[in-house]
């Protein structure tokens, strides 16, 4: 995270609309390789909005997305994963009545993976699914269903991991486990930018976090510094019973 | 490898040998043409999800383009089936906006776009062209053992497609499609792409089956090579055998289609009608078909 390294992601003034209601309203960002970035807020505030357009369902309606020095912004999904950008889904998206092993398959002969030598099975066994392997998908609870969505994006070979509340549900052990896991990624040299809405987890894996609140960045730094914002207090607070 | 001599084989060398201690050949020449049919849909509709009500649109398109190449450029039959099933191709090509819709709106405007070419094809102003309602005669080029013949290859190549997809990643990536689009986008599978080779591959057999057929029976009306009754059966053997495997439509034929032939003949508005009760029946409590149960009791199905 040397300064005079050029980010990896630079997402400036993104705008996002659904009819007349504005998800994103100008949204500015940057991430740089190995770097864990955290994007909290609200629900509703455009997280996985910010998410969907950066991973290409939804093109942008203003503001530019650069990923290692191109615009990016408005690319089919397919063409993303093969520049190396890749995600998991907040509700986990399998192939349901593939296999667990052909759902990563299928991600490493169509990802393009620049790592030739990714290799299925060893993928599976880092996120506890060899077990499960020659099950379908479909048989897999939630938690491991979470796990297969990354097991799939990192088949591509992702140099930016977009990760949408994947701790939720998790037990404390896999929690610790998961959150070792994207240290290593980002050791590895993968930006990621993770979503989440458990603090404690978001703590002990980011250095900066983003705070969104209705389509805006109202606040970025630490999460300690996060929680010393009246900005960031009051939306995070303001609107529960008397806390 | 393995599939096709356990099942391409078997089925081209019986469509073969049966003709010889079997004198109704236009009904072993039927089984052959809905096996193709019930592949087609399987190829859209069993790995990528696509019901196409329309299916038909395609087999009218390949029987007519085969014609008017026969009648009008005086083309052998060998060369106007290909040409002819490129007709089915092309009305393939133009029908791809309809993959912006979903599910049963899909359906219903592949529906309406067969019964839309079905009427341009039968318009009395074409006459000069496609014979209007008149329908086609091409007793020029009858020759049944050729036609018959022409279609074991159309079989074999049909099968041979199948067996492709079954174990190839293009048919892997067809299934990740159906199963979630916007998943198979993030594997870095071109969605819009894929999709439309496999829509293409489903027309094109259906166009070749629709010119073999014409060529075969050489004598039919607009109403005969775009009857609903194709598209029906063919989506029913393929649900009841099951989709997305090389067996289960093969299967679906055998089985109903023989069904068909053994007892509804004399009474067919009855069989269309538990036809219709089926396809609703299997959509909803056995999407998967009759090899879905075989693989229950552990049978592991191709
Ligand atoms: N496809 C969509 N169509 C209409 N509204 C949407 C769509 N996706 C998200 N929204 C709206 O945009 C806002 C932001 O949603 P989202 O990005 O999912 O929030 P978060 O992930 O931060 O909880 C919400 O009000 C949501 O209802
Ligand atoms: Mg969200």
């Amino acid at each position: 995270m040397s300064p005079d390294h050029s980010p990896l992601l630079i997402i400036d003034g993104l705008v996002k609309q659904f009819g007349g209601f504005r998800a994103l309203d100008g949204l500015s960002f940057s991430l740089a390789a190995g770097e864990i970035l955290g994007l909290v807020g609200p629900n509703g505030s455009g997280k996985t909005t910010c998410i969907n357009i950066v991973s290409g369902l939804y093109t942008p309606d203003g503001g530019s997305i650069h990923f290692e020095g191109r615009s990016v912004a408005g690319l089919p999904s397919h063409r993303l994963a093969h520049a190396g950008i890749n995600r998991t889904f907040q509700i986990p998206r399998p192939f349901l009545t593939l296999t667990v092993r052909e759902n990563v398959d299928i991600a490493i002969a169509y990802g393009r993976n620049r790592d030739t030598r990714t290799d299925t099975d060893a993928l599976l066994s880092s996120l506890g699914l060899l077990a499960f392997a020659d099950q379908p998908a479909a048989e897999l609870n939630s938690a491991r269903q979470k796990m297969l969505d990354l097991a799939r994006a990192l088949a591509t070979g992702p140099r930016l991991l977009l990760v949408d509340e994947l701790a939720a549900g998790l037990n404390p052990a896999e929690l610790e486990h998961i959150a070792a896991k994207l240290k290593d990624l980002a050791c590895s040299g993968i930006a990621l930018l993770v979503v989440e809405h458990l603090m404690g987890f978001i703590g002990q894996i980011t250095d900066r976090i983003v705070v969104m609140n209705a389509g805006k960045e109202i606040f970025e730094g630490s999460l300690a510094n996060a929680f010393t914002n009246s900005q960031v207090v009051e939306v995070f607070l303001g609107g529960e019973d008397a806390a | 490898m393995r599939h096709v001599l356990l099942i391409l084989v078997p089925v081209v060398a019986t469509f073969a040998i049966l003709p010889s201690v079997y004198s109704n050949h236009l009904l072993l020449f039927n089984f052959m043409i809905f096996i193709m049919l019930a592949q087609g849909v399987n190829v859209i509709y069993g790995f990528t999800g696509y019901l196409p009500f329309g299916y038909v649109g395609f087999f009218g398109a390949g029987a007519y383009g085969f014609s008017l190449m026969v009648i009008h450029l005086q083309a052998p039959p060998l060369l106007a089936l290909p040409v002819g099933a490129g007709a089915a191709v092309v009305l393939g090509l133009f029908l791809t906006p309809l993959f912006r819709l979903s599910g049963a709106y899909f359906s219903i405007a592949n529906l309406a776009a067969a019964l839309a070419v079905l009427q341009v094809v039968s318009n009395p102003n074409l006459e000069s062209i496609t014979k209007g309602p008149y329908g086609i005669s091409l007793s020029g080029v009858f020759n049944p053992t050729l036609a018959y013949g022409t279609a074991l290859a159309v079989l074999a190549a049909t099968l041979g497609l199948v067996i492709y997809l079954r174990n190839s990643r293009f048919g892997m990536a067809l299934q990740a499609i159906r199963e979630d689009p916007i998943s198979a986008g993030m594997a870095g599978i071109n969605v819009v792409r894929e999709r439309i080779i496999a829509w293409l591959l489903s027309a094109l057999i259906a166009g070749l089956a629709g010119g073999v057929f014409a060529w075969y029976v050489s004598v039919f009306y607009p109403e005969t090579v775009f009857s609903g009754e194709f598209t029906i059966f063919a989506i029913v053997f393929a649900l009841f055998g099951g989709n997305a495997t090389v067996v289960g439509p093969i299967l679906g034929v055998v089985i109903l289609y023989g069904l068909y032939n053994a007892v509804g003949i004399s009474t067919p508005q009855y069989f269309q009608l538990i036809y219709g009760a089926l396809i609703m029946g299997l959509v909803l409590f056995l999407p998967n078909g009759l090899v879905s149960l075989l693989r229950r009791w552990g049978l592991n199905v191709p």
